[in-house]
């Protein structure tokens, strides 16, 4: 087998990463951008939404789908809720103030760590996913009679995979939806664009910041929930898609959407592809190089504008 | 009636207003002179709930809206017009107006009058805010604070870095919501602009109240000027 279908699988892989990595990264985005507020306790809520999603779909009998489809809805819901209680408890008592909510979100991190720790214990546990037909790709080669149609070995991914990436675009799309489309979205700009004057207004800055500090968090979640089924929940599974978002963050341009996802994509399908080719640290230390070389050159992210 | 009650405020330790009061009577326009740093754009911010009271109370209209939570004050009836315009960047002209509008739940009928006084942002409707003129930029900041049918309006330096054209045109929507018996608070640098428009002067120095005089007497005796802004 030539390299093609190689590329192919690496892609396939890379976009699933790419899938969920943009799901997680446009919460931290978000929450970074209306709130100027950077949560270290970003990755915690990810773990929590697979922890959750196990325990939903452990609980359940019946059909793997029924616990999933319900995990999918619920776990996101609970995660956002708790995003909420911490902005309004430990957030807002520092008055969003940059370095005390960096502390403050390093705490919250442990805090949500370790309790997971505590009851949840140390191990790795799947969720099933809901359907998981392997599907077979098809590759054209060469052969004696010409071009022709092969089957090889290996070349395939599953239902479940594609129902991933799909599952993720559609999340964006209506994030993108909100952002643009809505009045939530207006005053969530509204209050991105300049704090003072949106309270001069008449807008409720505390409840949008914690509703947005919700939302974040319940993207990462869902984010987890989808993924689970492919990876596992760990209570320890939150520190790479932490490191793997702040990249996507910084290289697409802070609190910029489109960005966020583009930048995703980019890392994710980098990611796969230099994985399977090379390997898995070689694509860390590529995609760090790339952190670095943005902010020596373009400071401000891809897509993000520079603040005077 | 807009009436502040000797209030003190500063940021966080170090204090501004010592003791400031003022009174802007409605269908009135006061304007606070005084030197850069005397306190005039802090009084704006203290009065929209944006710097927390040491002590002392605003009032609109008898109701005591020091007590109310920052984004209620503007529901409470006051519009504010920053200096420097400071405009929700990234958002059209009628998302601009949205928010305002938004803000005291007006009507399609308040975005109407408001659009009939500058009829230059009708054109720019769709336009984001950033890319208008700043003359423009000025009209969408005034027309944003109309949006909430203000009892009292506050305006920081409306005429700043702006031709001669667009300062006439601010200053009759001005004059016009004076006449409709708005409480407007004027903070301007250039004094021959404020005498033009102003009822009464109120000479602010170091965060302390001074006279308070007719405009006339101003007009009349240009020297009083001189002594506390000294130019």
């Amino acid at each position: 087998m030539d390299l093609g279908p190689y590329l192919i699988l690496a892609s396939l892989e890379g976009a699933v990463t790419a899938a969920v990595l943009a799901l997680t990264a446009v919460g931290l985005s978000l929450v970074f951008g209306v709130m100027r507020v950077v949560n270290i306790a970003h990755g915690e809520f990810f773990m929590l939404g697979a922890v959750i999603a196990w325990w939903i779909a452990h609980s359940m009998g019946g059909h793997p789908a029924i616990g999933f489809a319900v995990a999918l809805v619920v776990a996101p819901l609970i995660v956002g809720v708790i995003a909420v209680l911490a902005d309004m408890t430990i957030l807002k008592r520092v008055n969003y103030d940059p370095e005390r909510t960096i502390v403050a979100t390093i705490g919250l991190l442990y805090i949500i760590q370790q309790l997971t720790l505590m009851t949840y214990g140390p191990e790795a546990r799947p969720v099933e996913a809901p359907f998981n037909t392997r599907l077979a790709i098809p590759w054209f080669e060469h052969g004696e009679n010409g071009w022709q149609m092969i089957w090889p070995w290996g070349l395939g991914t599953t239902s479940y995979k594609l129902a991933v990436i799909g599952a993720a675009a559609g999340v964006l799309l209506g994030v993108w939806i909100l952002m643009t489309r809505t009045r939530a979205g207006l005053v969530m700009r509204a209050t991105q664009a300049d704090r003072d004057m949106a309270l001069a207004f008449g807008i409720p800055v505390e409840k949008v910041y914690a509703l947005v500090f919700g939302l974040g968090a319940a993207l990462a979640a869902l984010a987890a929930v989808l993924i689970v089924p492919i990876q596992q929940a760990h209570y320890l599974m939150g520190a790479d898609p932490l490191l793997l978002s702040f990249i996507v963050v910084i290289i697409g341009g802070l609190g910029s959407l489109p960005g966020t996802v583009l930048a995703a994509v980019l890392i994710g399908l980098s990611d796969g592809i230099i994985s399977v080719f090379f390997s898995p640290t070689l694509a860390k230390i590529l995609a760090t190089l790339l952190v670095g070389l943005v902010l020596v050159f373009r400071p401000q992210g891809l897509f993000g504008t520079r603040h005077s | 009636m807009l009436e502040l009650q000797a209030i003190n405020t500063g940021y966080g330790r170090a204090q501004v207003l010592r003791d400031l009061s003022l009174t802007v009577n409605s269908g009135e326009i006061l304007c606070l002179l005084g030197r850069n740093g005397a306190g005039k754009t802090t009084t704006m911010q203290a009065i929209m709930g944006l710097l927390p009271l040491m002590s002392g109370s605003i009032m609109l209209d008898g109701q005591n809206v020091s007590k109310l939570p920052p984004h209620e004050v503007p529901r409470a009836g006051i519009g504010y017009i920053p200096q420097g315009r400071r405009l929700f960047a990234g958002l059209t002209v009628a998302q601009n107006l949205e928010i305002g509008l938004r803000a005291r739940k007006s009507g399609p009928d308040t975005l109407d009058e408001v659009l009939t006084l500058f009829p230059r942002l009708r054109e720019r409707y769709r336009q984001r805010a950033q890319t208008l003129s700043g003359g423009e930029q000025q009209m969408l900041a005034t027309a944003r604070a109309l949006c909430l049918r203000p009892k009292a309006l506050l305006l920081d330096e409306p005429t700043e870095g702006l031709q001669p054209s667009m300062i006439e045109a601010i200053r009759q929507v001005i004059v016009k919501m004076r006449d409709a018996g708005v409480a407007i608070l004027l903070v301007e640098q250039r004094v021959d602009a404020v005498l033009s428009v102003a009822d009464r002067v109120a000479f602010i120095e170091n965060g302390q109240g001074g006279e308070v005089l007719p405009a006339q007497a101003l007009r009349d005796d240009h020297s009083i000027v001189e002594r506390y802004i000294g130019v």
